[in-house]
């Protein structure tokens, strides 16, 4: 009993500091985005809490009635949504064969197709925005949607690769016996069960969008088409006077229920990412 | 044999065609590779054919050069420095990260009270999208209004006039960009170390505890050993992660403080040479210096699979 007293104590005291660490940026997003923004140009207020004339809705309105953050989160959205799109028609298809059809091969295949995901944007920066130059893609977002699955697409395979290998090969080989088709038994099988998998592949492939930042810098400058990432960095902070109040708020909105979903789901990512992996 | 083909439904073949396990396999597989082949492969084939040529963002299809662009990039000092600092970034923070996140994910296997909160706080870094929360650090290393300094000062550490500029001294401003590099990717690592304890199955605890190990000689004889090849694995990513990040360098410093390009990173070299400049050839020459690290990384990993396969 007092041994794992002792445990529990350790785990906050180790725990405990790398999370205040951790999270204290975002501490001071919140404060300062709904901070009076003479407040926190003023050193005689503490700037870990606020004054007399804060919380305040100030700034969210600044970047409601004075930004383009509106449009830049639609693009944003439009792209995530279209990305997952492609990224799933592919990557079910795929992580499933690999998982169950293919054996050894398929194991080889799916490591491979996974090492791709290492092939960073910093790499295919240069030869993309030629293809895009090519093609006059520039200042689209369709540039974007073109991209992106690059990176979603193999980690995404490899995700659903690992969901698959867990769901028991016995229920197949049940509905196969029943007299269902592979194709039948795929449609009305598999897929079904592994929904939770797939969701926790949506979730992250979307989030990989939203958090990229270097190809959404690149390829469009106009803001009215701009992401959400390079959007606020290119209109908010390079002027004279950056509204940091305004960009802490656009910072926190899609940061907080990216983290929400991303705690939720990560004991499935998780299982699929060592699914994969250890088996 | 002639009593399957008999019952076999007239008309259907097509559909009998996807029964066969290879030719279903095939083609399920088949539209992910090839995807993946012309959204990877081509342009990294074309990256490599553009550092031959001298082509321009205005002149899309430059002359052949030859090895000129590498030969140039090898002599340049500001080069020389890009890499000095990208290995010096790289190193440094996987250190940390590596022990730190070991630590974290050890302490976050145990049930404790609060673990959830806990756990999405120490998450944060890595799930908020990262050009937004440099946006917190940026105004946190405000040259006037940095929360930093006005804690230094309260403290009676510094005098007001004399406080660390955090992104305008070169050393510093290196210290600055590791340190937040690491703040990032440490949440990343402990992911996968928590993949990896995950994976350690309960009976190598459960015997542990039956042989009578204590606590620390459990962590020692057991779980660290066994917490190796994860390490290994997170290791590889984070150098990935690291060596070939822009948005870290480029948002906080843009490889500054002028004039001395003392944050310099390869990546941002090749991202001010090829974007910026428009001189793709030598853009595109520059980036590929990384392909060597990416290479030996991934054979790394290969290796590694095939290990944990056998095991």
């Amino acid at each position: 009993m007092s041994a794992a007293f002792r445990e529990k104590g350790l785990s906050y005291l180790i725990v405990g500091p790398f999370a205040i660490v951790l999270a204290f940026p975002f501490y001071v997003m919140v404060i300062t985005a709904f901070k009076n923004q003479t407040e926190f140009y003023n050193p005689g207020i503490t700037p870990y809490w606020f004054g007399k004339h804060s919380p305040t809705l100030d700034n969210v309105r600044f970047l409601f009635h004075h930004t383009d953050y509106t449009r830049w989160l639609a693009n944003t959205a439009i792209v995530g949504l279209c990305v997952v799109g492609i990224t799933l028609a592919l990557a079910v298809p795929a992580g499933y064969a690999l998982a169950r059809l293919a054996g050894r091969v398929g194991q080889s295949l799916g490591v491979g197709i996974f090492l791709t995901y290492l092939v960073p944007p910093t790499l295919l920066f240069i030869p993309f925005f030629w293809v895009i130059n090519q093609v006059h893609l520039q200042n689209s977002i369709w540039s974007l949607v073109l991209v992106y699955p690059s990176f979603t697409v193999p980690f995404a395979t490899w995700l659903l690769m690992g969901f698959f290998k867990t769901i028991p090969a016995e229920l197949e080989d049940a509905a196969r016996v029943d007299g269902a088709s592979r194709v039948g038994t795929l449609v009305r099988v598999v897929f079904p069960i592994s929904l939770p998998g797939v969701l926790t592949v949506v979730i992250f492939s979307f989030s990989l969008v939203v958090n990229e930042f270097v190809y959404a810098f690149t390829f469009i400058s106009p803001s009215q088409h701009a992401m959400l990432s390079p959007g606020v960095y290119t209109n908010l902070i390079r002027g004279d006077l950056p509204e940091w109040g305004a960009i802490m708020v656009a910072a926190l909105i899609p940061s907080i229920p990216l983290a929400l979903l991303y705690n939720t789901f990560l004991d499935r990512f998780i299982a699929g990412f060592t699914g994969g992996a250890f088996r | 044999m002639e009593a399957v083909a008999a019952a076999r439904p007239r008309g259907r073949r097509w559909t009998n065609v996807f029964e066969r396990q290879g030719v279903l396999a095939s083609a399920l597989i088949a539209p992910a590779v090839i995807f993946v082949l012309a959204l990877v492969g081509g342009p990294l084939a074309l990256a490599i054919g553009l550092s031959f040529t001298n082509a321009t963002s205005g002149h899309l299809h430059g002359k052949w050069v030859g090895l000129e662009n590498f030969r140039h990039e090898w002599t340049n000092p500001a080069f020389e420095h890009a890499v000095w600092h990208t290995f010096l970034f790289t190193v440094i923070s996987q250190v940390i990260v590596l022990v730190g996140a070991g630590l974290i994910a050890h302490a976050l296997t145990r049930k404790f009270r609060g673990r959830w909160i806990l756990r999405f706080l120490i998450l944060l870094p890595w799930a908020a999208p990262i050009a937004l929360s440099l946006m917190a650090w940026k105004w946190m290393f405000d040259t006037s209004y940095s929360i930093l300094n006005w804690t230094l000062v309260h403290a009676h550490l510094y005098k007001p006039l004399e406080v660390p500029q955090y992104l305008a001294q070169p050393k510093i401003a290196m210290g600055s960009v590791i340190a937040v590099h690491t703040w990032r990717i440490l949440p990343f690592a402990v992911v996968i170390f928590l993949a990896g304890l995950a994976s350690i199955p309960k009976e190598v605890n459960d015997a542990a505890a039956i042989d009578g190990a204590t606590g620390f000689q459990k962590f020692w004889s057991v779980t660290l050993p066994l917490q190796l090849p994860i390490a290994t694995v997170a290791l590889l990513f984070g150098i990935v992660f690291t060596a070939t990040d822009m948005a870290v360098v480029y948002i906080l410093t843009q490889g500054g403080p002028p004039p001395s390009f003392s944050t310099e990173m390869v990546t941002t070299w090749a991202y001010k040479t090829g974007v910026e400049s428009g001189s793709l050839g030598p853009g595109a020459a520059i980036s590929l210096f990384l392909l060597p690290v990416l290479a030996v990384v991934s054979i790394a990993m290969l290796l590694f699979a095939r290990r944990s396969e056998v095991a």
